[in-house]
C-alpha cells in the first residue's frame, strides 16, 4: 500500500462560477432542515433507505449527501483567459457488517434510485435484517472551524479576475528575468448532509480556496520554474493584497534560487529540515503508517508500536482537524465524528493511531474524527488532516551549526511512502548544502529517501520555530484525494539518503 | 452505453448554448458503470457498484472560452449551468486563439471497429466475479507462514462517450475493461512488513489472465526479503516493464504544446533535432485494434493518425492542439498520445539482465520528481543488484538521479515485453551510466 502527498502547481479539475449554486440556499443554510430540502428528500425517505440498507443484517448504515460546486480561473500570457466550473451532486450508501463494507452511490436522488443503491450496499451482509435504524436527531456543529464572511457564490468572475491579474503583475515587477507566469484561483463550496442508522444527522458547509502561481524565469539560455501557493477553508475574505504579495514574492524567490543551485553529491548524510513544509517528513515517514486501517490489518511497520517509545522523549506529533480555516480541518468528519486534535506521539511515545469508525471499534477506542472521503463516490477511510510537530527549544542556527557536512531542505513538491516496508521519500525542490555548520551552496531537485521508524528515531534536535505550511497539499490513498496540511519546526535527522551525483 | 435520449439531451444542450449568446460550442456526454469486489484473507472486504453520467460543455463566447461540467443532467439544471457559464465567460479577457478545430481536421467516421468493447460484460454473474477474486486470494493464503495479509480484487467497467461540436462534428466511442489484482504483506526483518502486488487487465473478459496473479504477487514479495541499500555510484540500470513508463512520462509532458508555449519544457525548440540516443524510437499508433488507448478522434474530435514522435533519437512531433496551434501559429498534430509503441529488440528482460556485468534492476519507483524546465530528475527506487548477468541482492532505500536527455541518450537496449493492458506499450529497458545514491 502506498500513500502519497503532493503540492500541485496546476489545478487540473474543472470548476465553477458564480451563480451555479442556489445563492439563496446559502443564506438559509442553518442545518438539516435546509439540507433535507436542498437534496429534495425527507426524514421519512431517509429512514426507508437506511432500513433497506440494513435488510440483509448489516450492523450499521450511513448516507452521505454531497453537493459541491467548484470554480477555476486561470491566467496565462498576462491575461485571465480561462474559466471552468464543475457541479458534483449525489449520495453514497455504506453498510458495515463486522469489518466488511458494502457501498453504492447515486447521482439521481429519487427515492427509488436511493433504495436501489441501498439494496446493492446491503448485500455485504448475507443474513436477515432484524435491526431498525434509530430515529434521526439533528446534531448541530458546536465549533465551526471555517466560518465564511463572503460565500464564493457571491463573488463573480469579474470580481476575482483583478486579483489574479495583480498576482501576475507583481511577479513580473519583482524580477526582470520573469518570462512567463501561470496563475490559478480555485474555489469550492460543499454542502454535506449525513445521517446514519444510529440516528445521527448533521449538515456541514465546507468552503475552500486555493491560489497558486507558477513562475518561469530565463537567465541567458537557462530556464527554471518554481511555484508558490496558499489554500484555506475560507470565503472571499481570503483575497487580500497581503496574500497576493506573499505568493508573488515566494514564487520569484523560489525560482530565482534555482539558477544558483547545483545537484549535490548523493549518499547518506545528516539532513536539517527547515520549518514549515518539512512536515512532509511527518506525513510520509509516520503519518500514513499511523492510519489505523493499516494497523488493524497488521500491514503497517508501526503495527506493534502502540504505546511504545518511537523517538526522542521531547518530540510531540499532532494530527489536528480543529485549526481555524486550515485546509485539513473538519467540523465533523465524513462518518459523523467531531473533528479533534489528536496526539499521535506524546513525549516520544506512540499515543494514538488515526481512526475511522471501523478501526475505532476494532481497537475499542473513541473515533478520532479522521474518517474522510474524497466525495460521495467513495467510502470513508482514516486520513490525515493537519499533521505537525510541536516546537522544541533550540534555534535553527544552533541546529545547523552542529552539522559538518549535510543538506538543509527548505522547499518540497511531493512525497510517497511504502507503509509496510516503511521506506518513504520526499522531493526537495530547493535547499542548501551545509558545510562546517553553515549554509553554503544552494541545491535543487533531489529526492531524499529514508525508513520511517528509523528516521523518526534519528530526529535528534527540534527547533523553536514551528510553522504550518498552508500550501495546496493533497494527500493520495486508495485512489482518493484529500486536502491536508503539514507543519514542523526546523529539525535535524542524523542520517537520510540524498539523491545526487556520484 | 449512449442512449438516444443521451444524444437528444446533448444536442439540446448545444442548441440552447447557441441560442443564448454562444457562437460555437462542443458538448460531450460521458457515462460509465462499474463493479468491484475486494477480498481480504478470503473474506469479502468491500463491494462497490456505481453508474455515472456527466456532461461537459465548452463555450466559445465573443472570442472567449469557458468549460462547464455537471453530473446533474436534467434540463433545468443544464439551463442554469449554460446561462451562468456564458455570463462568466463574458467576464474573461478575449483570447482569439480559443476556437473549435477546423472542421476539415475532424474524424468523419467510416473506419472499422477498434474492438474496445466486450458485450459479454453484462452477462458475467456476480457470484462468478466474487469466486474469481477469491481464487486469486487463495493462491496466497496459507502458502507461506510469513503471510500477514492477502488481498485480491475483481473489477470491471464500461464507459461511453458521445461528443458533438457546432461546426459539424459527431463522434461516439465505448470501451470495457476487466481487472484482477493481488496484494500481499508478509513479516520481514524486524518490524518491516514488505508488500508487493501483481495484476492483469484486459478489454475482454476471456483474455483476462485469471490464474497465477496471486502466486506471482507472493513470489514478488518473497524476493524482497533482505532488501538493503548498496554503495553509491554509476552503473547500468535495467527497468522492468511495470515501471519503464515512469521514465517516459516526463518526456511526454515536455512534448505537450502547452509546455512548449509556456517555455516550460526541456524539449523546447528541439523539433527535427537529435536529442536522444539511436535506440529511442517512439511511435503513436492510435488505430491498433483491441488495444487500450486506441481511438479515431481526440478530445477535440480531431482525427488521429499514425505519428512518429521520436525516430532514432530525433524529435519528430510535439502534441499540438487547436489552441496552441492558433496561438503559436504552428501546425496542429493531436492533443495527446493515444497508443505509444517503441522499436523493440528480440530480447526479453532476462536477456537484458544477462548482458549486464554490474548494475541494478529497478522493479519499483518510490516518489521523486522531474524538473520540467531542465529535465533533471531524482526518484526513489527498489529492485535487485545485477552481478555477472544475474539478479542477486534485493535493494531498497536508494535514489536514482540524473537528467532526462542524458538518460535517454544512454539507452542501450530495448526489451520486447510491454504489458498488453497499457496504452503506453513500453518494454523493459537498459540504460548505461546511471547515478545511484545509497550508502
Amino acid at each position: 500500500m502506498i500513500g502519497s502527498l503532493a503540492s500541485p502547481t496546476i489545478f487540473g479539475a474543472p470548476e465553477i462560477t458564480k451563480a451555479l449554486s442556489d445563492k439563496s440556499a446559502i443564506t438559509k443554510a442553518v442545518g438539516v432542515t435546509f439540507a433535507i430540502n436542498h437534496f429534495g428528500t425527507s426524514e421519512n425517505d431517509l429512514k426507508k433507505v437506511l432500513a433497506t440498507a440494513l435488510e440483509k443484517g448489516g450492523d450499521y448504515a450511513d448516507l452521505f449527501f454531497e453537493h459541491t460546486y467548484q470554480n477555476n480561473l486561470g491566467l496565462q500570457d498576462g491575461a485571465v483567459n480561462r474559466a471552468s466550473s464543475n457541479i458534483d451532486y449525489g449520495m453514497g450508501v455504506r453498510v458495515i457488517s463486522g469489518d466488511q463494507t458494502g457501498y453504492a452511490y447515486v447521482e439521481n436522488l429519487t427515492l427509488s434510485e436511493m433504495l436501489k443503491a441501498a439494496h446493492t450496499a446491503a448485500r455485504i451482509a448475507s443474513g436477515m435484517g432484524n435491526k431498525n435504524p434509530a430515529n434521526l436527531t439533528e446534531e448541530t456543529i458546536t465549533h465551526n472551524h471555517y466560518g465564511v464572511k463572503t460565500a464564493w457564490d457571491d463573488i463573480a468572475v469579474n470580481q476575482k479576475r483583478p486579483h489574479l491579474q495583480k498576482l501576475n503583475d507583481q511577479i513580473f515587477a519583482l524580477d526582470k528575468r520573469v518570462h512567463k507566469v501561470m496563475a490559478f484561483m480555485d474555489d469550492s463550496t460543499s454542502h454535506i448532509f449525513f445521517c446514519n442508522s444510529e440516528g445521527q444527522m448533521y449538515y456541514d458547509y465546507r468552503p475552500m480556496i486555493s491560489l497558486a502561481a507558477v513562475c518561469i524565469m530565463q537567465e541567458g539560455d537557462k530556464i527554471e520554474n518554481s511555484f508558490a501557493s496558499r489554500s484555506f477553508r475560507m470565503g472571499g475574505e481570503f483575497l487580500t493584497d497581503e496574500i497576493i504579495e506573499t505568493i508573488a514574492k515566494e514564487a520569484v524567490d523560489n525560482t530565482s534560487l534555482l539558477f544558483k543551485a547545483i545537484k549535490p553529491k548523493g549518499g547518506e548524510m545528516p539532513v536539517v529540515m527547515g520549518a514549515g513544509g518539512s512536515g512532509i517528513l511527518l506525513h510520509e515517514a509516520i503519518g500514513h503508517a499511523f492510519e489505523a486501517d493499516f494497523n488493524r490489518k497488521k500491514t503497517s511497520i508501526f503495527s506493534d508500536k502502540l504505546h511504545k517509545k518511537v523517538c526522542n522523549e521531547h518530540i510531540n506529533v499532532v494530527d489536528d482537524g480543529t485549526i481555524h480555516y486550515n485546509r485539513g480541518s473538519v467540523n465533523i468528519d465524513d462518518e459523523g465524528n467531531e473533528g479533534q486534535k489528536t496526539y499521535l506521539v506524546k513525549n516520544g511515545i506512540l499515543e494514538s493511531y488515526m481512526h475511522d469508525r471501523i478501526s475505532a471499534k476494532f481497537y475499542g477506542v473513541h473515533p478520532t474524527g479522521n474518517g474522510r472521503r474524497e466525495s460521495f463516490r467513495q467510502v470513508p477511510i482514516p486520513r490525515m488532516r493537519a499533521t505537525y510537530m510541536e516546537a522544541g527549544n533550540v534555534t535553527e542556527e544552533d541546529i545547523i551549526s552542529t552539522v559538518k557536512k549535510g543538506i538543509y531542505a527548505s522547499h518540497f513538491t511531493n512525497g510517497q511512502v511504502q507503509i509496510g516496508a516503511g521506506d518513504f521519500t520526499f522531493f526537495v525542490k530547493d535547499g542548501y548544502l551545509i558545510e562546517d555548520g553553515k549554509l553554503t551552496q544552494p541545491i535543487k531537485d533531489v529526492n531524499i529517501i529514508g525508513n520511517g521508524p528509523k528516521a523518526l528515531a534519528d530526529i535528534t534536535m527540534v527547533g523553536n520555530n514551528y510553522q504550518m505550511d498552508n500550501g495546496t497539499w493533497t494527500c493520495g490513498k486508495d485512489g482518493q484525494s484529500c486536502p491536508v496540511t503539514c507543519g514542523m519546526p526546523s529539525a535535524l535527522v542524523s542520517k537520510l539518503t540524498v539523491g545526487g551525483e556520484s | 452505453m449512449i442512449s438516444s435520449e443521451n444524444k437528444k439531451l446533448t444536442l439540446w444542450a448545444m442548441d440552447f448554448a447557441l441560442k443564448n449568446g454562444c457562437q460555437a460550442a462542443r458538448v460531450t456526454l460521458y457515462n460509465s458503470a462499474s463493479n468491484s469486489f475486494e477480498i481480504r484473507d478470503m473474506k469479502m472486504d468491500r463491494l462497490q457498484q456505481a453508474t455515472e453520467n456527466s456532461l461537459v460543455i465548452h463555450l466559445f463566447v465573443d472570442g472567449r472560452f469557458g468549460s462547464f461540467s455537471t453530473n446533474r443532467l436534467d434540463k433545468n439544471e443544464l439551463e442554469k449551468l449554460i446561462r451562468n457559464g456564458i455570463e462568466s465567460t463574458r467576464f474573461l479577457a478575449e483570447d482569439k486563439a480559443r476556437t473549435l478545430p477546423d472542421a476539415s481536421l475532424y474524424y468523419k467516421g467510416g473506419q472499422p471497429d477498434l474492438k474496445l468493447f466486450d458485450k459479454k460484460i453484462d452477462t458475467i454473474q456476480t457470484d462468478d466475479k466474487i469466486a474469481l477474486a477469491k481464487s486469486v486470494c487463495n493462491e496466497m493464503m496459507g502458502k507461506d507462514s510469513r503471510v500477514i495479509s492477502a488481498n485480491s480484487s475483481y473489477s470491471d467497467e464500461m464507459d461511453s462517450t458521445y461528443m458533438i461540436a457546432s461546426n459539424g462534428f459527431e463522434g461516439e466511442s465505448s470501451g470495457s475493461s476487466f481487472s484482477i489484482s493481488a496484494s500481499i504483506s508478509i513479516k520481514g526483518d524486524g518490524d518491516a512488513r514488505p508488500e508487493s502486488y501483481w495484476y492483469d487487465s484486459s478489454l475482454y473478459y476471456d483474455t483476462l489472465i485469471k490464474e497465477g496473479i496471486g502466486k506471482k504477487a507472493l513470489e514478488r514479495v518473497l524476493r524482497k526479503l533482505g532488501q538493503k541499500k548498496t554503495n553509491s555510484g554509476k552503473s547500468m540500470m535495467v527497468v522492468d516493464n511495470m515501471n519503464s513508463s515512469r521514465l517516459l512520462s516526463p518526456v511526454i509532458d515536455a512534448l505537450y504544446g502547452s509546455s512548449i508555449q509556456q517555455k516550460n519544457s526541456f524539449l523546447l525548440d528541439k523539433q527535427d533535432q537529435k536529442v536522444f540516443g539511436e535506440k529511442m524510437t517512439l511511435m503513436d499508433e492510435p488505430h491498433l485494434v483491441e488495444t487500450p488507448g486506441a481511438r479515431y478522434f481526440d478530445n477535440e474530435g480531431v482525427a488521429t493518425k499514425l505519428m512518429p514522435v521520436i525516430e532514432k533519437g530525433i524529435l519528430k512531433n510535439y502534441y499540438i492542439n487547436t489552441y496552441i496551434a492558433n496561438k503559436m501559429e504552428i501546425k496542429q498534430t493531436i492533443s495527446s498520445p493515444s497508443v505509444l509503441t517503441m522499436d523493440m529488440s528480440d530480447n526479453n528482460m532476462d536477456a537484458l539482465i544477462a548482458s549486464v556485468d554490474k548494475g541494478i534492476l529497478v522493479t519499483g519507483f518510490n516518489g521523486g520528481n522531474c524538473n520540467s524546465s531542465t529535465g533533471d530528475f531524482s526518484y526513489g527506487i527498489e529492485g535487485f543488484l545485477i552481478e555477472n548477468g544475474k539478479q542477486t541482492q534485493p535493494v531498497s532505500e536508494m535514489n536514482v538521479t540524473g537528467n532526462m536527455i542524458t538518460l535517454w541518450n544512454n539507452l542501450i537496449k530495448v526489451g520486447n515485453d510491454p504489458r498488453s493492458f497499457s496504452s503506453w506499450r513500453i518494454p523493459s529497458l537498459l540504460f548505461d551510466e546511471v547515478d545511484f545514491s545509497g550508502l
